[in-house]
């Protein structure tokens, strides 16, 4: 019987097939931690009385959350992670160095990998064909300490994508769109596998954005054949080697299909307060009201290429005197990259402000918390209530290009008039 | 747990559907995590003000669907079972919450909620698969958490099953 991607990935790796439902001990190549879940993980593991990593050099910590820390109790909690490094040789990635999940696109993961991480957004790791998941800081606690832990082999949801997008519409338009369809809770348990001829025209980057946020339907993860899509990222990077051909077989069995029609998707707005609450920007459920803040950034949407669509739109222009325009690049090399392409003058003169590489104020702890009452339109993954600091505010999601549109506007607005 | 660890009772507390870990363990309390006490009497805060100040050992967290959803945040169990909640039922869990659950040791099930009312005494039977709403004489079957699951959640979570057994005895 033919396998899907997390079916043959696991099968490789465990060295025997394995079968949808069925518990394994699953075996890891990497964990990751960050300074949110980072201080628990390291409590648990050395709770199992183990006094050295599994595999040092693939234990990656992040300081990424509350990055530079807004106050002493997390500027401990860095000591804490940094001094469990020290010790164990655990990899540390200090403030400023960006967000884990782009951090392990851009320097780690390859296809094929097993990736357990103690952030639900690791499965942006599919990207690349790696199986990497979101768990908690016991699993990965335990997954450092002895390089395996429990797992049930989902079955998977096979998203079949067909066309070419439209001008003014990304990726995160596309995973917008599906979540909609799926319901935040449609793929529980579940895989996501992305294939179809509409492969061809997404790039790493709009694949990244659209992996990040498989976990907000519920999935373990979504994962994307490696191609030579994949391998001329990875050659970019320096790392050509990493490359390993991963495709599903042709009779694999999935639990259901969707189809998606790239050619007929148009921006999508994801309302308040659940990110499957999803309506095309000018459906009359999208309020027309004044929008205070704007982030352009994070682990969804921080990447070179987002911030190249948001520029495009905001060259020229300055952004509405009532609405804050923050932009959060994902990396140190995606900040330094925006600086030689030139697209740092255009933000400033739009009149925006920039954050530290990192996720920003999408996790509510520092730089752009809301205020009552206000209304936000992130590019970031999550609108739940209280996300961003304050449970009396209103959180809409959508692409780099939506956010720069609205940003100028000071109102939600469609980007298409704008190119 | 009482008795052989799988049979308890308690008061219940509905929630809506999909309670967030951001409900539940808010990110403007991130400086508290490493102080669980503390971040555990803010706990389900932004989905119910009454409940940390008023929550009573053994009750019972009944959910709508998609309890837990969103980050991977194990302090959201954690603090949940610190409060001294003896199990979590809902209609349906969201993956990572549900196995972080059996990772801490507190019991949870997913079963026909709409039933229950608030203040309910549930009389709950892990193995039989049973709960027994005491206040309404109403019987809510469900299915028996495979035993896997089980036998973490016996060991009282995964670390003291490591402990116990030196490694995973778990017979996949």
């Amino acid at each position: 019987m033919g396998q899907t991607l997390a079916e043959k990935i696991l099968s490789r790796h465990e060295g025997k097939g394995v079968k949808p439902g069925q518990f394994i001990l699953a075996h890891v190549d990497w964990t990751l931690m960050q300074d949110g879940t980072g201080p628990l993980t390291v409590r648990q593991f050395e709770a199992l009385g183990k006094d050295h990593l599994k595999d040092p050099a693939r234990c990656l910590v992040f300081l990424d959350h509350a990055a530079p820390s807004p106050r002493r109790e997390l500027s401990n909690d860095h000591h804490f992670l940094r001094e469990f490094c020290e010790k164990t040789g655990a990899i540390l990635n200090e403030v400023g160095d960006g967000v884990c999940h782009q951090l392990v696109a851009e320097r780690h993961i390859a296809p094929a990998q097993v990736l357990f991480g103690a952030d639900s957004h690791t499965c942006t790791a599919g990207a690349f064909g790696a199986y990497a998941t979101g768990m908690g800081s016991t699993d990965v606690a335990v997954a450092m300490a002895l390089g395996k832990t429990w797992l049930r082999v989902p079955e998977t949801i096979h998203i079949l994508l067909r066309g070419i997008l439209q001008e003014g519409i990304s990726g995160k338009d596309v995973i917008l769109t599906l979540i909609g369809k799926l319901g935040a809770d449609g793929a529980n348990y579940q895989a996501l596998e992305f294939g179809g001829s509409g492969l061809e025209g997404l790039d790493m980057e709009s694949r990244l954005t659209i992996a990040n946020m498989a976990v907000e339907s519920g999935a373990k993860c979504g994962l994307f054949p490696s191609d030579e899509i994949t391998r001329a990222y990875l050659e970019d990077q320096g790392r050509e080697e990493a490359y390993v051909p991963v495709t599903p077989d042709e009779d694999a069995v999935y639990a259901r299909e969707i189809a998606v029609d790239l050619d007929t998707i148009v921006p999508q707005v994801a309302c308040p307060h659940t990110v499957d609450n999803v309506f095309p920007v000018d459906a009359p459920e999208v309020p027309k009201g004044p929008v205070q803040q704007v982030v352009i950034g994070t682990c969804t949407n921080g990447r070179v290429s987002d911030f190249a669509a948001a520029a495009k739109i905001l060259q020229g222009r300055q952004r509405h005197p009532g609405t804050r325009l923050l932009i959060v690049p994902s990396s140190r090399r995606v900040l330094k990259a925006l600086m030689e392409k030139n697209l740092l003058e255009v933000f400033l003169a739009a009149g925006a402000t920039f954050v530290t590489p990192g996720c920003g104020p999408c996790v509510g702890v520092h730089a752009g918390a809301l205020g009552d009452g206000e209304r936000c339109l992130s590019t970031q993954n999550r609108n739940f209530k209280g996300r961003m600091g304050n449970p009396n505010a209103e959180i809409y999601l959508a692409s780099p290009l939506t956010a720069a549109a609205t940003a100028i506007e000071g109102k939600i607005a469609d980007p298409r008039k704008f190119l | 747990m009482r008795g052989r660890g799988v049979e308890f009772e308690g008061r219940a507390w509905l929630f809506g559907d999909g309670i967030s870990t951001d409900h539940i363990a808010p990110g403007r309390y991130f400086h508290l995590r490493s102080n669980l006490n503390e971040l555990a009497k803010h706990v389900l805060e932004d989905a119910r003000e009454d409940f940390a100040k008023n929550v009573q050992p053994g009750d019972i967290v009944v959910g709508g669907r998609n309890f837990g959803q969103g980050s991977s945040r194990e302090h959201a169990p954690t603090i949940i079972k610190l409060a001294g909640v003896s199990a979590v039922i809902a209609r349906s869990i969201a993956r990572i919450f549900f196995r972080n659950c059996i990772n801490v040791g507190l019991p949870v099930i997913i079963c026909d909620t709409s039933g229950i009312a608030e203040g309910d005494i549930l009389a709950i039977d892990l193995e039989k698969g049973l709960i027994e709403d005491k206040t309404r004489k109403l019987k809510i079957a469900f299915s028996p958490l495979p035993p896997v699951m089980t036998r973490i959640l016996r060991d009282g979570g995964l670390v003291p099953h490591i402990l116990k057994h030196g490694d995973f005895s778990i017979g996949t």
